[in-house]
C-alpha cells in the first residue's frame, strides 16, 4: 500500500467580521470544537483513538488563542487523551503549513491519522499582540529593512506597474466571483455553521463580503499605507533597498486588501491504509508540498519560488494545473503572482479570495485549501496548486491532485 | 601612570567630598588612572558607610570630567573586545557601587560634563550645576561614532524614557547649556556660582538622607513603557525605520544606540549595562568610531587650536569689514560678522540692493527673537553694526574687505582698484570667490601681501566651514588675520594654497560629474541619488545639481578648458560633460532656479520628481552595475582628486582635507573625511590605503583611468602606511 497523505475531509467555519461581527462573542477554540464535532458527524466511522495529532496554525497565539490551542481543542472536544496537538505558526500561510506538516507526518509513516488547519479570532486578539523577534527588534528589523506588509504591496504594484484601477479592478473581479461562488451553493460542502452551545445559530455565511462593490465605490477610498509609508519612515526604508523606484505609488485600500475576519478550518488527513481500515473514501492527496523564500522587505512574492519549486517537485508545468488559488493578502500579490508564471484569470482564485471574504490569518490556508478541492471537484478536474504569500518573504505551495 | 590617584577626599562631619583631579591631565578623562581611584573610592566608601552620611562628587578642574579615554579608545581592534567589555563592566560597577552602596550621592557640577562626565554625574541621586558660562551638558558620544557606554544610555532610558531619551539625549548628542540641561531633565538644580556648589548638596544630603535612584525603587516602571506596553510596542516598528530614513543606514551609532536602549528597557538595569557594553564594544573596536573620532575630536582640535596659523604672528581683532556685494553670500557673511561684533559696511551698486542684503540679518534676527533664541537688545545692536551703502568713501576705516560680487576677474579687479586707497592701509583684502585663482585677483591690488581668499560656504549664517586661499604673494600676517577673523565669527578655517577651484569646488565637482555620468551611462537616476545619500552625503549629486544650476558648472569647465588650451595643456573631457550640454542644450533645463534640471519643481518651487525625460533621454533599461560601485564611484572620486590636491601642493594637513571635506562639501562623515575615508578604507580586496589603491584601480578597469591613484598614493600603500 502507498504511504500517500490523502484527504478525507475539509470543513470550515464562515468567517465573522469584526466587533460587531457574529464571531466576536465566539471563542476561538469553540470555533475548533464546533469543526471537530462536524468531522466526526460527517465521518461517523471515524476512530477518533486513532487520530495522532491535531495541528492547529494561530499567528496570534496569545490570549484566548495562546498557549497550544490546539491540545486545548482536543480535550475541549472530548477527543481521546492520547490524541496530540500541537500549535504552529507560519504566519499567513499557517494554515496550510499545518495540512503540509500533516501530510509529511504521514508520508513518514510515523502517524497515521491528523487533523490540520488553523483559526484565527481576530476581532479578539489583533495582529500584532504577540509582539515579535523582527519588528519589535531595532536592530534586527534596522539590518534587514523590516516594513510592513501594505508598503510591500504598494511596492509591488509600484515595480510592476498596477495602477489603482488595476487594484481595485482585481478587487472587483474578487468580489464577484465569491458572491456567484455563495450564491450557487459552490461553498456549501465545506461549511460548517457555527452554534452556540444549545444549538443556536450563530452564523453561516462569509460576513465579510460586498457584493455590490464596483470600481466607482472602491475608487472613492484613500490609500491605506501612505501615512505609514511616510511618517512611519517606512518608504524610505524600502527605497534604500529598491533603490531604482523614486517613490512608491500608494495604491492599495481596505477595498483591495484582505478583511480581518474571525474564523476557522480543519482538513483530515491521513494514509491509504488507516482510510481503508475506516472505511474512510480519499477525496485527493497531497502530492507534494514546498516551502520556500524571497526578499523580506517586497515580502509577498514568495509564493512564486514556493510554486516553482512544488511544480519542479512533482515534475509538472503551470499548463498541467487546473487551478490555482492564491490567498489574496492584496490585490497586488495576486497580480504579480499571475504575471510571473502566466496564469490565466479563469484559473487563478475562480471563486474569489480574502479581499472578498476575509482572512482569518491561521486559518486561511486551510480554508482555501478546502474549497480549491471542492472546486476540483465540482469541475471534475485534477490538479491544484494551492499558496500563499508570508510574512518575512516566505511562500508555502501545496499540490492538491484528485484520485 | 595608574599608580597616580585621580580622586581625592575628605570626610567633613560625615559628608564625604570626592574631587575628582587629575595631576596628570588638564582634564579628567576615563583613564586607567581614574578606573583605578574610582574603584578604591568605592571600595573605601563602601567600608567606611558608617562613618558617611553623604557623598557630593566634584571636581578640582575647569571641566567636570571630559569624557572617556578617547587616545585609547581610537586603538581599539576586534581583538580587544575582550579587554574593552571587561573595562567597561568594572566601570559600570563602581558607579552601579556609587548609587546603591546606601548613602545619598550628589554630583556638583562645576563645568562641562559632557560624556563619560555626564555618565558619572548619571550614577549620583541628585545633580546640581553651576551655570557657569560655556558650560555643557550632554552625552554626545553619537557625534564621535561611539554610544554612552558608562551607563548613560540605560540611566537616561530610566529617567525619561525610551523615546524621550533617543530623541533629546542619545540620537543627536545635544549638548545643553546648563539651564537647557536642566528643562531636559539631565541635571535637578542649578546655582548661579561654583562656590554655590557645596552648601546647595550639603543641603540636599540632608534633606535626603536615604535617596535612592528611581529604578531602585519597588514598583518603578520605565516612563513611556517598554516592549511589552502596547502603547509602546505600536510605535516601536517605526523607530528603526525613521532612523534608517535619516542615516540611511552608514552609520553604526545610532542602530546601536536605538538597540541598546530598546533591548536594556526589557531587562532589569544590571543585565541593560550587558547590553550596552556589548553595543559599546561593537561600536569601539569598528572602522566609523575611529573615523569620526579623528575627524571630530583630533583634527577638529588641531585646526582649532590653530595648527595652520603662522606662528609669530600676533592675535589681532578685526573692528570693521567691508563686505562688498550684498547678494546672498554677501549679506550671510555681513550677518555673521555683525552677530560677531564687527562694524559693518555692506555695499553695493546702489542702497537699494545694500539695504536688501541688510534686510536678510532682519530676517534672521526677527526668527531668532519669535524663537526665543535671541534677546531684542541683542537682535538691534546687531542689526545697528550693518551699514548698507552704495558708496566707496563709506569704506573708510575698514581693517578687512570681503569682496563677494560676481565671479569675473575683471569685475574683481575694478571692485578692489576703487577701495585698496579708501579702506585702512593694513586692511586685510580678502576675496570670497569659490573658483578664482587667489595669485590672478591680487595682480589687480598694490598690496598684492595683503591678499587672501575667503570662501565661505551658503548659507553662511548655518555652514561651519571658512577655506582661506594663500596666494602666492599672500604673507603669514594676512594669513594670520584670516584665522583670528575665523576665530572671531566662530568658523573652522582651513587654510588651502592658490589652485583653480582650490580644494572644495574642485573635489566636490568630481563628486556630481560622477553622478552625472552615471547618467549618461543610462543607470537608474533614482539609484545614483539613493548611491549618494547611502554613501552617506547630506544632498543628493543631481538635487544638488540642480540647486547649484547646471550652467555654472559648465561656465567653470569652459573657463578651465580654456586656460588649459592656452597653457598649451590637455583637458580631459569628463562624461559628465555631455549630459550637462545635453540638459543645458538641447533640454533647456538649467537647474531648480529656471523651473526645472535633473528634477521637476512645482508652483511653490518644491521637488517634486524626476525629470522624465531622463527616463526618455538617457536611462538604458535593465544596464545596472552593483550598487557599491555607484556608492564608491562617487567616494573614491573625490578622494583621489583629494589626494590630487595634495601632490600639487594645494592643501597642506591632512587635518584640514579631512574636516574641510566634511564641513565644507559634504563628504559624508562617518568616513571622517576625504583621507580618513583612504586611510580607514574597508574594501574587498583589503584595507587602508593599500586596500583603497586595489580598489581604485579596479574602479579604473571598470568606469576610466580618471580612477587610477596617483603614484604618491601607490607608494603610501605600497608601504603599508597611512597618508599622513
Amino acid at each position: 500500500m502507498s504511504n500517500e497523505a490523502f484527504v478525507y475531509d475539509a470543513v470550515r467555519t464562515p468567517r465573522g467580521k469584526g466587533k460587531k461581527g457574529a464571531l466576536h462573542s465566539v471563542k476561538p477554540v469553540s470555533l475548533l470544537t464546533g469543526l471537530i464535532d462536524a468531522l466526526r458527524e460527517r465521518n461517523p466511522s471515524l476512530d477518533t483513538n486513532r487520530i495522532d495529532d491535531v495541528v492547529v496554525g494561530v499567528v496570534t497565539p496569545v490570549g484566548d488563542q495562546g498557549a497550544d490551542i490546539a491540545r486545548t481543542a482536543v480535550l475541549a472536544a472530548g477527543l481521546p487523551n492520547t490524541v496530540g496537538g500541537v500549535q504552529l505558526n507560519r504566519f499567513c500561510a499557517s494554515g496550510l503549513a499545518a495540512i503540509n506538516f500533516a501530510a509529511q507526518q504521514v508520508r513518514s509513516g510515523w502517524e497515521g491519522m491528523v487533523i490540520a488547519g488553523g483559526v484565527e479570532s481576530m476581532s479578539r486578539v489583533p495582529m500584532g499582540h504577540d509582539g515579535g523577534a523582527w519588528a519589535m527588534d531595532p536592530a534586527t528589523s534596522y539590518d534587514t529593512y523590516f516594513v510592513p506588509q501594505g508598503i510591500s504591496a504598494d511596492l509591488i504594484a509600484t515595480i510592476e506597474g498596477f495602477s489603482r484601477d488595476d487594484v481595485d479592478a482585481y478587487a472587483v473581479r474578487s468580489q464577484q466571483r465569491a458572491a456567484l461562488a455563495w450564491k450557487e451553493g459552490r461553498f456549501t460542502r465545506s461549511i460548517v455553521p457555527v452554534r452556540d452551545q444549545n444549538g443556536v445559530l450563530i452564523l453561516d455565511h462569509d460576513e465579510h463580503m460586498r457584493p455590490e462593490t464596483t470600481a466607482a465605490s472602491l475608487g472613492k477610498l484613500n490609500p491605506a499605507f501612505t501615512m505609514m509609508g511616510e511618517a512611519g519612515g517606512f518608504d524610505a526604508v524600502a527605497l534604500q533597498k529598491y533603490h531604482a523606484v523614486e517613490k512608491i505609488d500608494h495604491v492599495h485600500t481596505g477595498g483591495n486588501s484582505s478583511g480581518i475576519v474571525d474564523g476557522s478550518a480543519l482538513v483530515l488527513v491521513g494514509s491509504e491504509k488507516l482510510g481503508k481500515e475506516m472505511g474512510l473514501t480519499p477525496r485527493a492527496r497531497i502530492a507534494a508540498v514546498a516551502t520556500s523564500g524571497a526578499d523580506p522587505t517586497i515580502m509577498l512574492t514568495g509564493p512564486t519560488p514556493a510554486t516553482q519549486k512544488l511544480l519542479a517537485l512533482a515534475g509538472l508545468k503551470v499548463g498541467d494545473i487546473d487551478l490555482f488559488e492564491l490567498n489574496e493578502a492584496f490585490a497586488s500579490v495576486v497580480l504579480k503572482y499571475q504575471r510571473d508564471l502566466g496564469i490565466p484569470s479563469e484559473k487563478l482564485n475562480v471563486n474569489g479570495g480574502a479581499i472578498a471574504m476575509g482572512h482569518p490569518l491561521g486559518a486561511t490556508g486551510a480554508m482555501i485549501f478546502g474549497s480549491t478541492l471542492d472546486e476540483l471537484e465540482r469541475r471534475g478536474a485534477k490538479r491544484a496548486v494551492v499558496t500563499l504569500c508570508i510574512g518575512g518573504g516566505m511562500g508555502v505551495a501545496t499540490l492538491i491532485e484528485r484520485l | 601612570m595608574s599608580d597616580t590617584n585621580t580622586i581625592r577626599w575628605s570626610n567633613e562631619d560625615g559628608i564625604v567630598v570626592l574631587t575628582m583631579d587629575d595631576p596628570d591631565q588638564g582634564a579628567n578623562t576615563m583613564n586607567a588612572a581614574y578606573l583605578r581611584s574610582m574603584r578604591e573610592t568605592v571600595d573605601r566608601l563602601v567600608a567606611e558607610k558608617d562613618t558617611i552620611k553623604g557623598v557630593i562628587l566634584t571636581s578640582a578642574k575647569k571641566t567636570f570630567f571630559a569624557g572617556g579615554d578617547l587616545k585609547d579608545l581610537i586603538q581599539a581592534r576586534p581583538e580587544d573586545a575582550e579587554r574593552l567589555t571587561t573595562r567597561c563592566n568594572e566601570l559600570k560597577a563602581q558607579l552601579r557601587t556609587l548609587e546603591t552602596f546606601g548613602r545619598p550621592v550628589v554630583a556638583a557640577i562645576n563645568g562641562t560634563a559632557l560624556g563619560g562626565g555626564l555618565e558619572i554625574a548619571l550614577a549620583c541621586h541628585h545633580r546640581i550645576a553651576a551655570d557657569v558660562k560655556g558650560s555643557l551638558i550632554g552625552l554626545p558620544e553619537v557625534t564621535l561614532g561611539l554610544l554612552p557606554g558608562g551607563g548613560g544610555t540605560t540611566r537616561t532610558v530610566r529617567m525619561m524614557g525610551i523615546q524621550a531619551a533617543l530623541m533629546t539625549v542619545l540620537l543627536q548628542g545635544q549638548r545643553y547649556k546648563v539651564q537647557e540641561a536642566k528643562a531636559a531633565g539631565l541635571v535637578d538644580e542649578v546655582v548661579a556660582t561654583v562656590e554655590a556648589l557645596v552648601p546647595a548638596a550639603k543641603a540636599w544630603l540632608a534633606a535626603n538622607p536615604s535617596a535612592k535612584q528611581p529604578w531602585d525603587q519597588p514598583g518603578y516602571k520605565i516612563p513611556g513603557g517598554t516592549p511589552m506596553t502596547p502603547s509602546f510596542a505600536a510605535n516601536l516598528p517605526a523607530f528603526p525605520a525613521n532612523l534608517r530614513k535619516q542615516v540611511k543606514g552608514t552609520m553604526p551609532a545610532p542602530r546601536a544606540i536605538m538597540a541598546a536602549a530598546v533591548e536594556g528597557s526589557q531587562v532589569d538595569i544590571d543585565s541593560a549595562f550587558l547590553i550596552e557594553t556589548r553595543y559599546f564594544t561593537e561600536l569601539a573596536v569598528g572602522q566609523v568610531a575611529k573615523n569620526m573620532t579623528k575627524a571630530f575630536f583630533f583634527d577638529l582640535a588641531a585646526i582649532n587650536a590653530g595648527a595652520s596659523r603662522p606662528k609669530d604672528q600676533p592675535k589681532t581683532a578685526i573692528k570693521k569689514v567691508a563686505i562688498i556685494g550684498a547678494g546672498m553670500m554677501g549679506a550671510g557673511i555681513a550677518y555673521v560678522c555683525a552677530k560677531a561684533g564687527i562694524e559693518v559696511v555692506l555695499k553695493d551698486v546702489n542702497l537699494e540692493a545694500a539695504d536688501k542684503g541688510k534686510a536678510y540679518s532682519q530676517k534672521l534676527v526677527d526668527k531668532g527673537i519669535s524663537k526665543g533664541k535671541v534677546g531684542k537688545d541683542k537682535g538691534d545692536a546687531l542689526l545697528a553694526r550693518i551699514t548698507p551703502t552704495a558708496k566707496y568713501e563709506d569704506l573708510a576705516g575698514c581693517d578687512m574687505v570681503i569682496e563677494a560680487v560676481f565671479e569675473s576677474v575683471e569685475l574683481k579687479h575694478k571692485v578692489f582698484a576703487e577701495l585698496q586707497h579708501i579702506v585702512n592701509k593694513e586692511a586685510v583684502l580678502g576675496s570670497n570667490t569659490s573658483t578664482l585663482p587667489i595669485t590672478k585677483l591680487a595682480e589687480g591690488v598694490e598690496r598684492p601681501a595683503d591678499f587672501i581668499g575667503l570662501h565661505f560656504f551658503s548659507p553662511v549664517d548655518k555652514m561651519p566651514l571658512l577655506e582661506i586661499i594663500a596666494g602666492q604673494k599672500t604673507s603669514d600676517a594676512t594669513l594670520a588675520k584670516a584665522f583670528d577673523l575665523a576665530a572671531q565669527i566662530g568658523k573652522t578655517p582651513i587654510v588651502v594654497n592658490d589652485s583653480r577651484g582650490f580644494f572644495t569646488s574642485r573635489v566636490i565637482g568630481t563628486f556630481l560629474n560622477e553622478a552625472m555620468a552615471m547618467v549618461g551611462e543610462g543607470l537608474a537616476p533614482a539609484s545614483i541619488e539613493q548611491a549618494g545619500a547611502q554613501a552617506g552625503y547630506p544632498a543628493t549629486p543631481l538635487s544638488l545639481m540642480d540647486e547649484l544650476t547646471l550652467t555654472l558648472p559648465r561656465k567653470i569647465r569652459k573657463e578651465a578648458e580654456a586656460a588649459a588650451k592656452a597653457a598649451g595643456k590637455d583637458f580631459p573631457q569628463h562624461a559628465s560633460s555631455g549630459v550637462i550640454d545635453a540638459l543645458v542644450e538641447t533640454y533647456d533645463r538649467k537647474g531648480r532656479s529656471t523651473g526645472g534640471g535633473f528634477y521637476d519643481y512645482g508652483a511653490d518651487g518644491k521637488r517634486t520628481s524626476l525629470w522624465k525625460g531622463l527616463a526618455e533621454h538617457f536611462v538604458k533599461k535593465g544596464h545596472s552595475i552593483p550598487f557599491e560601485d555607484m556608492k564608491e564611484r562617487m567616494l573614491f572620486a573625490e578622494a583621489l582628486e583629494t589626494v590630487k590636491c595634495f601632490d600639487e601642493g594645494v592643501l597642506r594637513t591632512v587635518a584640514d582635507a579631512n574636516i574641510g571635506s566634511i564641513m565644507g562639501i559634504g563628504f559624508p562623515p562617518w568616513t571622517g573625511g576625504v583621507i580618513q575615508y583612504i586611510n580607514g578604507y574597508e574594501g574587498p580586496a583589503g584595507n587602508g590605503p593599500r586596500g583603497f589603491v586595489m580598489r581604485a584601480r579596479q574602479l579604473a578597469e571598470k568606469y576610466g583611468k580618471h580612477f587610477s591613484p596617483s603614484a604618491s598614493l601607490v607608494a603610501i600603500a605600497e608601504k603599508g602606511a597611512l597618508w599622513e
